[in-house]
């Protein structure tokens, strides 16, 4: 290559170099700010500032959703498998929102601890399947939950 | 390697006839990978098992969305070529593939927030994936108006360029975004490495759908490069021949 061409060639790269290094250092300051919501961990380990609108993101525990008979007022437990916080919403939920699911809800923390939310936001991940497939899916862990629960018992 | 290719690049004249020879094949390919891919994954592909039919938005927003860094990833490159090597086409390259990508970032966002309203239960959220994407689309309106802000064609070519190179961080940002942060948008669809998290009769129509979005980005970048290596050399003598052939 020639000289000259060599020396643009490096500069270039430096230049990129540097601000990919400065943009680096940025986001690595601003960590958590970029984050869209805390962790059930990170709420209970006080992490998360006092009075302040936070987000709490997790899976909705399975049989921990309870519906109020006379409302829309509906509480559950979010966990990312080592803790779990309850969350207090009213309103309707999004068609996405089930047990199991991961979800994200907009909220202050009250002297409970539990998040009163006024936005309760579905998360889905990447894995799509039709319809079938997630019944068969679901018909073989049944089986499989059903054959095993006899051999327990002895 | 042999880099005749390379420097027969920097003549005009010899890229407007290859791309003359090109265009057809292209037409065609990318045609008939739009209409398979649109069919296929319209209307024969399952629904998913969660989200219905609204699923099927997949087949738009993720080829535009995998098209506007790739477009990005190209200007970037091309301006390189342009500050390195000082190749006239490379510029022509970079003017004309700017708004495509915008188009793209455009139409990436819009089905995104589309899609976003029946799955999250919004239309826009500040996760670190859509802003980050908002950037590209703002990155693309900074090289397009700085081209148009800068009246000298030379140094308006060098600040394009380094605006491209200086702008491409922002891509492994978009990409890893999912992974580096907690985010709404769940983690990629599509990777080099790993398998589809779908079943084939799902990912195929969509692994066409990007294919064809490829085609019709090469297509649009060639006749919008035509039309301005035209413009740039109308005084040049090829120019003129080939003008008076079709008059």
């Amino acid at each position: 290559m020639h000289p000259l061409r060599r020396k643009r060639l490096i500069l270039i790269l430096l230049a990129v170099l540097g601000v990919g290094a400065a943009v680096a250092l940025a986001l690595s300051a601003l960590q958590q700010n970029i984050n869209l919501f805390y962790t059930p961990s990170q709420i209970v380990a006080g992490e998360v500032p006092d009075q302040a609108r936070i987000r709490a993101g997790g899976m909705v525990v399975e049989g921990s959703l309870k519906r109020s008979k006379d409302s829309l007022n509906v509480h559950f437990d979010v966990s990312d498998g080592t803790h779990a916080v309850t969350i207090a919403y009213s309103g309707i939920l999004p068609d996405l929102f089930r047990e199991g699911q991961g979800i994200v809800a907009l909220g202050r923390l009250d002297a409970d601890g539990v998040l009163q939310a006024d936005e309760v936001l579905a998360k889905h991940d990447e894995e799509y399947m039709p319809p079938e497939v997630a019944k068969a899916m679901n018909d073989a862990k049944a089986k499989k939950a059903a054959d095993g629960a006899p051999a327990s018992n002895y | 390697m042999s880099w005749t290719f390379f420097h027969k690049l920097g003549s005009p004249k010899w890229f407007y006839g290859i791309s003359g020879k090109l265009l057809p094949w292209l037409t065609v390919a990318s045609v008939l990978l739009l209409a398979v891919g649109c069919v296929w994954g319209l209307v024969f592909a399952p629904e998913d098992y969660q989200q219905g039919n609204s699923f099927r938005i997949i087949y738009i927003h993720v080829p535009a969305a995998i098209l506007a860094q790739s477009c990005y990833m190209m200007l970037a490159a091309a301006g390189i070529v342009g500050l390195v090597w000082r190749m006239k086409l490379a510029d022509v390259a970079l003017q004309c593939a700017a708004p495509i990508g915008a188009w793209m970032t455009f139409v990436a966002l819009i089905t995104g927030s589309i899609w976003g309203k029946p799955t999250w239960g919004t239309y826009w959220e500040w996760d670190a994936r859509l802003t980050s994407m908002l950037i590209l689309l703002f990155l693309y309106f900074g090289i397009i108006a700085l081209r148009m802000a800068i009246s000298n064609r030379d140094t308006a070519a060098k600040a394009t360029a380094v605006m491209a190179i200086v702008g491409v961080v922002n891509i492994p940002i978009i990409k890893y975004s999912v992974d580096w942060w907690n985010t709404l948008h769940q983690p990629a669809t599509f990777t080099v490495t790993e398998k589809p998290a779908m079943p084939a009769e799902m990912w195929l129509p969509l692994l066409v759908m990007v294919l064809a979005f490829y085609g019709l980005f090469a297509l649009n970048l060639l006749l919008r490069m035509r039309l301005e290596v035209l413009r740039r050399e109308h005084k040049a003598r090829w120019v003129r021949e080939i003008l008076e052939k079709s008059a």
